[in-house]
């Protein structure tokens, strides 16, 4: 297949019983396939270098699957999902296997068939060959502070949810851990350093720890590429400088019905993204609180800051505003051009066209949505 | 041979039939035959470091294997094992 670039007309939708993609046509959006019925599909991304669409299963029972497709979704091949190697623990005496992969990110231009895997129990895996095999990045799962300070976050086991490349050089790699942090890797994966200086772990007895952050998803301005951005469990976090330094830019109060605090809306939340041409420019979807994980005042509404993180505006034409429980999962937000699509805990899918000024229902009563991307 | 019978939650997701033979003097020389024959039906059973998924049971005719570490509980010829999904899981 030929290297391909997104057209922002079809949709891949990872949810709790299946993979969905949507497809526009006329301005009308359809549902194109749905594939691995009754499958939790944890991720599901598109490689624009070689086409191939990826599909990141969790059975239940039968443990974590792996699927490729080079036809968009018609057919599906099993590739084998990463192995843990022989010996490998996640605590001393506590054998790690691989209990849920997270996300797929590809490698740079300039190193076709790479990708990227992050995964529970904290291991990031490496592929050179299209997904066809993978190898345990072992220089960041011997990392010194790994069987100490990375520990469970949302799942039991630490997870690796976010993988970024530099694009303007692939040795620089940063990938997001809850709960651990951001590590940074100026060499290609053979070396990381923890970037979490100025984040606040408010869960913890000394909030400025150097690890045991919990960022719920780290993004990456393309064009920017030193401005990083973080929908953190205590807050909205942003860095100019490849997080040498973080700030919080969470939304000032006044303070919301929960007693969480001296926060605006745009606080709490899981799913973040931020333009590609301005690393001041960030949407966020927020939710109530860590220990009420529903929309705030029961109204959905979607945060945009365009002046990194000093005002947040929140929008709401076309979402629900009463009576509304739901929250948008960490990879469920996505962004091409002046596009933007997200999909909820409670399965449903919105999309805008306005930089998320506007909003409409693309479906409703689909099954708790984990991965919404442009594909 | 052993007569290894798999349940239709199993055999939805993966292409084996319900019913098939292997050999096997216990429970993990049994699942390396049927990898054998059925190129990645291990991984679907087991973990990669060789222990029962948390949420798969093995029966050994009517009785739940009792290691599930590593999978030493042995098999007569004339046994049948049932590999099934837990309720556990969900």
């Amino acid at each position: 297949m030929a290297s391909e670039k997104l057209s922002g007309r079809q949709i891949a939708i990872g949810t709790r019983k299946g993979l969905l993609t949507y497809q526009e046509s006329d301005g009308e959006w359809n549902m194109l396939n749905e594939s691995h019925l009754g499958a939790r599909v944890s991720y599901a991304m598109r490689d624009t270098r070689s086409g191939f669409l990826f599909a990141l299963l969790e059975h239940g029972h039968w443990g974590p699957k792996l699927q490729r497709s080079d036809n968009d979704g018609k057919t599906w091949e099993e590739i084998p999902a990463p192995q843990y190697p022989d010996g490998a623990e996640l605590k001393d005496g506590k054998p790690a296997v691989l209990r849920y992969q997270w996300c797929l990110a590809q490698g740079a231009a300039e190193h076709p068939g790479r990708l990227y895997m992050g995964t529970e129990p904290g291991g990031l895996f490496v592929s050179q060959d299209d997904g066809s095999s993978f190898e345990l990045v072992e220089s960041l799962w011997n990392h010194e502070s790994r069987k100490e300070f990375w520990v469970g976050g949302g799942l039991d086991e630490p997870g690796i949810h976010s993988v970024l490349i530099d694009p303007r050089d692939p040795q620089r790699i940063a990938v997001g851990v809850s709960v651990a942090g951001v590590f940074l890797s100026t060499d290609g994966g053979q070396s990381w350093q923890p970037r979490n200086a100025g984040l606040k772990a408010d869960f913890l007895p000394n909030p400025d720890v150097e690890i045991g952050h919990d960022p719920h998803l780290v993004v990456q301005s393309a064009g920017q590429p030193d401005v990083l951005w973080q929908q953190n469990h205590c807050g909205i976090f942003r860095s100019t400088d490849s997080g040498e330094s973080w700030t919080r830019v969470s939304e000032p109060g006044p303070a919301t019905e929960d007693d969480a605090a001296a926060f605006g809306t745009a606080h709490f939340g899981f799913a973040i993204v931020v333009d590609p041409h301005d690393g001041d420019t960030a949407w966020v979807v927020p939710a109530l609180s860590d220990e009420v994980r529903v929309a705030i005042d029961r109204q959905l509404c979607i945060c945009r800051t365009t002046d990194g993180g000093q005002t947040w505006q929140a929008f709401r034409e076309g979402l629900p505003q009463a009576g509304c429980y739901d929250f948008a999962f960490r990879h469920s937000l996505d962004l091409l051009g002046d596009r933007l699509v997200f999909g909820t805990a409670c399965g449903s899918l919105y999309f805008s066209d306005d930089r998320g000024e506007t909003w409409r229902v693309l479906a409703n009563h689909l099954p708790p949505i984990y991965s919404v991307r442009f594909t | 041979m052993v007569v290894v019978r798999f349940s239709k939650h199993l055999t939805r997701h993966f292409n084996i039939p319900d019913t098939v033979e292997a050999v096997g003097e216990n429970v993990s020389e049994l699942i390396s035959d049927l990898e054998r024959q059925y190129p990645g039906v291990a991984a679907y059973i087991v973990h990669e470091n060789g222990a029962l998924r948390q949420h798969v049971n093995v029966f050994i005719g009517d009785r739940l294997i009792a290691d599930r570490q590593h999978l030493t509980d042995s098999i007569d010829s004339e046994n049948e094992v049932s590999i099934m999904q837990a309720l556990s899981g969900g």
